[in-house]
């Protein structure tokens, strides 16, 4: 069964002459995200970015559902800021088709203002010079916000134009 | 508890794109390990793999692997979506539990599949994480500069780790990267997933381990100088990577105290380090002096790394240390998920 779209897979004949084909891996199921993490995703839509409050207070984003320490169900909401802090970053040479960036780029754990655990996502800078733990990076927007996690398209040093 | 060791290990050719099939491959490794112990296929009475259906790139792969074992008459067999170090430890619960003496347990895997770096992100969470698809090099590289800023762990310890690997690499015939490189040539190489360079990452292969293990009753005829298990455990840490401290492995310093690590010198460790960085955060965890242990003779996952595969190649070669002889107690140890998630540790002793 191959996913809707995708062109058929067409075998060659290898060096040794034995038939080759190309390995195509993909997901071929829907399934729903549930109450939490479908808030969550419902808010990029909207371009809000909302976590959910632990027992120790914390607030984490991406939303836990359940509290680390103790298992708690997470019902509290709350809204953060879309800029945030660096934690840890490295760099990525060369994007996959899939990146929501098409040049390199790096990854970061962003701390959000306003909450307490990071999550990941992209920073587009122009080189590796430009990053460093610890720099302030603000949310950028996808043109047209999907419920998914890349409805931010990407993060940006906070200071930079546009 | 029953007493249980490994009584013989070997390791398929790694190869860095076969053109077997998983079977093809899995067959002549199975049939050397029954010869290494001098057992026929009836002695063994559990068989568990370990393996990885994305790489395979179909959901079930792991049952055309029984083809390798051969089903008939009837086998008690099973199937862990991890390296095959976990089905080691499965085989050792089995065997605890009263129900199997001696076990076969294995894991294969094919990188050249496609590419491991990118497709393996589909592990990861699959809503927040996974769509942005990151790749597992540039996590890994993440929790080498949390380690880095940290203090943890030096650019040039990791260049060390580096230089020592390829130079333990040339010794072993089953590597696919080996060398005489200082740490100050490798220091000058250019970053290539910022802050690690090309040599920091492992060399991919395609490949197969298998391990058998028994008890007191049967380990002495198998193997003059069996690797007995002296204890063994394993943990988990949260998915979420912003919940963990990436410059150390909660998971890891869990399991290392409850198999009894630190209890006694430690002669060799065989860890399962993908990423230079990873022997530093885990002997940091773990409570093992690298100064005084003898780290991964077998030049390590660095320098030929199966997946699925090159964990249980650690349990392998750290026995292998034992029934040469040339360790009395080694620590054998195996990793799975992102920064280190998941550890499985064992202490291995040959008294």
């Amino acid at each position: 069964m191959a996913a809707p779209g995708t062109p058929p897979i067409i075998a060659t004949v290898g060096p040794d002459g034995s038939l080759m084909a190309p390995l195509r891996l993909f997901y071929p199921y829907d399934r729903t995200v549930g109450a939490v993490i479908g808030r969550f995703l419902t808010s990029l839509a909207e371009k809000k970015i909302e976590g959910t409050r632990g027992v120790d207070a914390s607030v984490h984003v991406p939303p836990l559902e359940f509290d680390p320490a103790t298992g708690a169900a997470l019902t509290e909401w709350v809204a953060v800021g879309d800029t945030g802090l660096v934690l840890t970053w490295s760099w990525q040479p060369e994007p996959f088709a899939d990146n929501t960036l098409q040049q390199p780029f790096a990854w970061a754990l962003i701390l959000l203002d306003g909450a307490d655990t990071p999550m990941l996502h992209a920073v587009r800078v122009a080189s590796v010079s430009e990053m460093s733990t610890g720099m302030r990076v603000r949310a950028v927007w996808a043109a047209e916000p999907t419920p998914s996690i890349t409805a931010i398209m990407c993060f940006e040093p906070e200071d930079a134009h546009g | 508890m029953r007493d249980v060791a490994i009584v013989a290990y070997i390791e398929g050719q790694n190869t860095s794109a076969t053109t077997l099939s998983p079977v093809e491959m899995i067959v002549p490794v199975v049939h050397e390990v029954l010869k290494r112990a001098n057992v026929q296929r009836s002695d063994i009475d559990f068989w568990c793999h370990g393996s990885c259906d994305y790489m395979t790139g179909q959901p079930f792969s792991f049952v055309s692997a029984v083809d390798a074992l051969g089903a008939w008459p009837p086998i008690m067999e099973s199937h862990v979506e991890m390296d095959g170090a976990w089905a080691l430890y499965e085989a050792w619960v089995k065997i605890q539990t009263g129900e199997a003496n001696t076990a076969l347990v294995f894991g294969n895997g094919k990188s050249s599949a496609g590419d491991m770096n990118r497709a393996l992100t589909l592990q990861l969470d699959p809503y927040v994480v996974a769509p942005l698809w990151p790749g597992f090099r540039s996590l890994e590289a993440m929790g080498a500069r949390a380690a880095i800023d940290a203090g943890t762990v030096t650019e040039r310890q990791m260049a060390d780790v580096v230089s020592r690997s390829l130079r333990d690499a040339a010794d072993n015939p089953n590597v696919l990267a080996y060398g005489y490189r200082d740490a100050d040539e490798l220091l000058d190489e250019p970053m290539t997933a910022n802050p690690l360079r090309a040599h920091d990452c492992p060399a991919m292969a395609d490949g197969v381990a298998a391990i058998i293990i028994t008890t007191a009753d049967r380990a002495l005829e198998m193997c003059d100088r069996p690797a007995w298990i002296r204890g063994i455990d394993h943990r988990i840490d949260f998915q979420n990577l912003g919940l963990r401290d990436l410059s150390r492995s909660n998971s890891a310093a869990l399991a290392s105290f409850h198999a009894g690590v630190t209890k006694d010198k430690v002669d060799v460790a065989e860890l399962h380090a993908t990423y230079s960085h990873h022997e530093i955060i885990l002997a940091q965890s773990m409570g093992i002096d690298r100064s005084t242990t003898r780290m991964m003779p077998s030049g390590g996952a660095l320098v030929a790394n199966p997946l699925m595969a090159a964990g249980l190649a650690r349990f392998g070669q750290a026995a292998r240390q034992i029934f040469k002889g040339n360790a009395d107690r080694a620590v054998a140890h195996a990793a799975q998920g992102a920064c280190l998630q998941q550890n499985i540790v064992a202490v291995l002793e040959g008294n």
